[in-house]
């Protein structure tokens, strides 16, 4: 997974995929996102972190409680979609750097 | 504003079996030969990818047919140890001159090599033209597509 980005290592796991499908219908506090779901409340939150530091959650504070949403502008979406481009952008440049070598090698 | 989402900065390291001096020129002058194909700015064949070697200088794409397709501009010029880029194509891939996000490249020996940290940043800015970009990649059936797509790449 070394190369993975840090979107798709944060959707690899089922269960957050699974906090992800839950908020597509609007914002829910942890309790309601962890209703229904084979993992305690804790582990819940914990997913939700690792989204958020993604990009592809956001939270605001409604009173005590924190309420999760999916980041409605789509930028969880364009910074996936740049951190793929940049993976693939710096893989062909470390190829370039090789070929580049080897050529004056000869 | 409180909704407001601030996306974590894109960040990638990479190994190069070269000198610091070699990946800098790579990365730069060489930006043309490795940039994906697959990422022009116009329909015209892409001739050269140019970042001007100075502060202030401009980063460009120039094609076969002579127009010229702008992408930024360079805020920092530390050869070999650091580029800063200004990259201002906006989510549907056009220049944006109100836009400004921060391409930075740092160049580090290590062992026998060089290690190449990238550091896109202020990708909040991105913003309102981020929306479109959502509604693209969406249009086959909403968040989920992408999910679905996401859990294919994880799972190769």
């Amino acid at each position: 997974m070394a190369n993975a980005s840090r979107v798709f290592a944060a959707l690899h796991d089922p269960t957050r995929r699974a906090v992800l499908e839950r908020l597509r219908d609007g914002p829910r506090p942890v309790n309601e996102i962890a209703r229904g779901l084979p993992v305690t409340r804790p582990a819940v939150s914990q997913h939700l972190k690792i989204l958020k530091e993604a990009g592809l959650v956001s939270d605001r504070s409604e009173g005590t409680r924190r309420i999760y949403y999916v980041d409605p502008k789509g930028l969880g979406a364009m910074r996936a979609w740049l951190d793929q481009f940049w993976d693939s952008a710096l893989s062909a440049f470390a190829a370039e750097v090789e070929r580049a070598s080897k050529e004056e090698k000869k | 504003m409180s909704t407001q989402i601030r996306p974590a900065p894109v960040r990638k390291n990479i190994f190069v079996d070269a000198s610091q001096d070699h990946a800098f020129e790579i990365f730069t002058s060489g930006m043309g030969v490795w940039w994906p194909k697959s990422h022009k700015l116009s329909e015209a064949e892409l001739d050269a990818q140019i970042i001007e070697p100075k502060e202030g200088g401009r980063w460009y794409q120039r094609n076969l047919d002579g127009s010229e397709c702008e992408i930024g501009s360079v805020a920092a010029w530390e050869p070999p140890a650091r580029v800063l880029l200004i990259w201002q194509l906006n989510a549907q891939w056009t220049f944006d001159p109100d836009l400004k996000t921060e391409v930075e490249v740092r160049f580090a020996p290590e062992g026998s090599g060089t290690r190449v940290e990238l550091e896109h940043r202020n990708l909040e800015r991105l913003g309102d033209s981020a929306e479109g970009f959502r509604e693209a990649i969406d249009s086959s059936g909403g968040w989920g597509a992408l999910l679905k797509l996401f859990a294919e790449e994880a799972a190769r």
